[in-house]
């Protein structure tokens, strides 16, 4: 089994069992300010295990991103809670996000945004310069340290968003559809390499998607959701073997899984979505 | 005869066929779009109304009283200068403008920044600034010198007001457009939200800052001038109204010179600093 990374600048991690998150009972329901109520999330409900891969897959506007900001704390559940077992933590947030639009700090270069979270942690400025230098080659960026946001391609720009998450040294990252605004060949290319970056990290994931074919090459697990208000389907267990790479799109299992999520997916829209299959 | 060769939808090859007579070419329709530049008539056109208005005054065409020849303008401001006259006015106009634009956009930021982040400034300063900022500021300044006397103070004070508005009103518009997703940005990477204002507001709203700088600076010139005409004993605005009076229009003309060339400094100058602090807007 793999082991708990413990970093000595890191004081969270206060026991040596394996974390869990749980995602115990989340409904959110918004309502206007006519009144009217719109549900998005009804009882969703799972666990992600320490190192594990979770993808959450599902229709357009089926409340994948209100999952995702419920568990990040970004926003309020209207029940249910989200829990990190066997873990206390201080005010440091559990979890780091990477956003669809990159969300980098135009302001800052390449290395100022990676080091931003460990600037808030108060950490030393060689302790920064070091652990950013480390994500920045885990992610390929060498050489780019000073470049500006707007400098960079759009798969660059989502390294360097995934470098300043994984620096912050989450027990979660989450990952909202990170790849969507990325053009198709760029998009197969930054999967291969979010699976080698796992494999390097093996750090705790949820990941929000509506590309399914991802969701099974990435996850160890997909949550497959319904339409509004958002319930999940099934949870599909992927069954497939680890380090996965180019190769496992040309075999027959991959395309069960794909097949069998389609399946479920295909039964809750009317009209053909798009960037699906 | 060019025999250029042309592959179509079957592979085969086919050639322009030069004796047919209806050809349509298709044009770049766009073209007028084109930014093109004319430095030299720019230069020319500039040289060209000088020398123009030069001859009239020469040619007697226009009274000297009236309209004073460009070279006279410039000779009189050369013994100006020699004398040091000139510097006294344009001190005396620099460190109030100094003063006040200081002042207003120390004030305009940190107002602009409270009532664009936190509701209740934003519900107490919204309706004082709605109710303010239409009077012409230049009418306060009677009531300015009845409060502050007849020295500086009420100089400066009308100088931040009118630069604070456009300041503040900036500021205000630039935090209510930060992109949220930057906050959350930094929300999830561990900012409470003394540190936002810090990393993430100031320098998201630096851009709006420059340019109520930019329209700021307009403001002020016009307002000392106005001031100094009101009231004052030095002054570019007090050197124009005394020159008036004394029928000297050539040091009227030194006076709207300097005015001109202050409005270009300036310019210049905030487009440097822009550059220099906002270096990933380029």
């Amino acid at each position: 089994m793999d082991l708990v990374f413990v970093s000595s600048f890191d004081i969270r991690i206060s026991s040596l069992r394996f974390m869990r998150v749980l995602i115990d009972n989340i409904s959110k329901a918004y309502t206007d300010r006519k009144g009217d109520v719109t549900e998005a999330l009804r009882d969703i409900h799972f666990a992600i295990e320490e190192s594990e891969f979770v993808v959450v897959v599902g229709p357009s506007g089926c409340g994948k991103t209100t999952l995702l900001n419920i568990v990040a704390g970004l926003l309020s559940p209207s029940s249910g809670q989200v829990v990190f077992e066997d873990i206390r933590f201080d005010s440091t947030p559990p979890t780091a996000i990477v956003f669809q639009d990159f969300a980098l700090f135009p302001w800052r270069t390449v290395l100022k945004n990676v080091v931003y979270g460990l600037e808030e942690r108060g950490l030393k400025k060689e302790d920064q310069f070091e652990i950013a230098q480390r994500y920045i080659a885990m992610v390929g960026l060498q050489g780019f340290e000073n470049k500006y946001p707007h400098q960079l391609s759009g798969g660059m720009k989502q390294r360097v968003a995934i470098a300043r998450a994984l620096a912050n040294d989450p027990l979660l990252l989450l990952m909202d559809e990170p790849f969507s605004a990325l053009d198709a060949q760029t998009r197969i290319l930054m999967q291969y390499e979010l699976s080698r970056i796992w494999e390097e990290t093996r750090k705790s994931i949820l990941y929000i998607t509506h590309h399914i074919q991802e969701a099974v090459f990435l996850g160890d697990r997909v949550v497959v959701l319904s339409k509004r208000p958002g319930r999940i389907l099934d949870i599909v267990k992927i069954g497939l073997p680890r380090p996965r790479s180019e190769h496992l799109t040309g075999e027959k299992r991959y395309w069960e899984y794909v097949n069998q999520i389609w399946g479920y997916i295909k039964g809750q829209v009317k009209e053909p979505l798009e960037e699906i299959l | 005869m060019s025999q250029k060769k042309f592959l179509s939808a079957k592979n085969t090859e086919i050639s322009v066929d030069q004796s047919r007579t209806q050809r349509s070419v298709v044009q770049d329709r766009t073209y007028f779009l084109r930014i093109k530049e004319h430095p030299w008539l720019s230069v020319a056109s500039f040289i060209f109304i000088l020398f123009i208005w030069e001859m009239m005054s020469r040619l007697q065409w226009i009274p000297p009283l009236f309209l004073p020849a460009p070279s006279e303008i410039l000779s009189e401001g050369w013994s100006m200068l020699k004398t040091g006259l000139i510097f006294k006015h344009v001190f005396a106009s620099l460190s109030r403008i100094l003063w006040g634009f200081s002042i207003a956009c120390v004030l305009g930021v940190i107002i602009g920044i409270l009532i664009g982040f936190f509701s209740i400034p934003e519900a107490i300063g919204n309706p004082l600034i709605a109710a303010t900022f239409p009077i012409p500021k230049i009418a306060i300044l009677p009531l300015l010198i009845l409060w502050l006397g007849i020295g500086e103070p009420p100089k400066v004070a009308v100088i931040a007001l009118g630069v604070f508005f456009p300041m503040v009103i900036n500021v205000y518009a630039g935090v209510k457009n930060v992109d949220p997703l930057l906050i959350k940005a930094a929300l999830s990477l561990g900012s409470n939200r003394a540190r936002i204002v810090k990393k993430v507001i100031l320098p998201s709203i630096l851009p709006m800052i420059f340019a109520g700088m930019k329209l700021g600076i307009g403001i002020a010139l016009l307002l000392v001038v106005a001031a100094e005409m009101v009231a004052a004993d030095a002054g570019i605005g007090f050197m124009i109204l005394t020159a008036a009076d004394l029928m000297q229009t050539k040091k009227l003309m030194v006076g709207l010179v300097i005015l001109s060339l202050l409005g270009i400094f300036f310019n210049w100058l905030f487009q440097k600093l822009e550059r220099v602090f906002i270096p990933w807007k380029q």
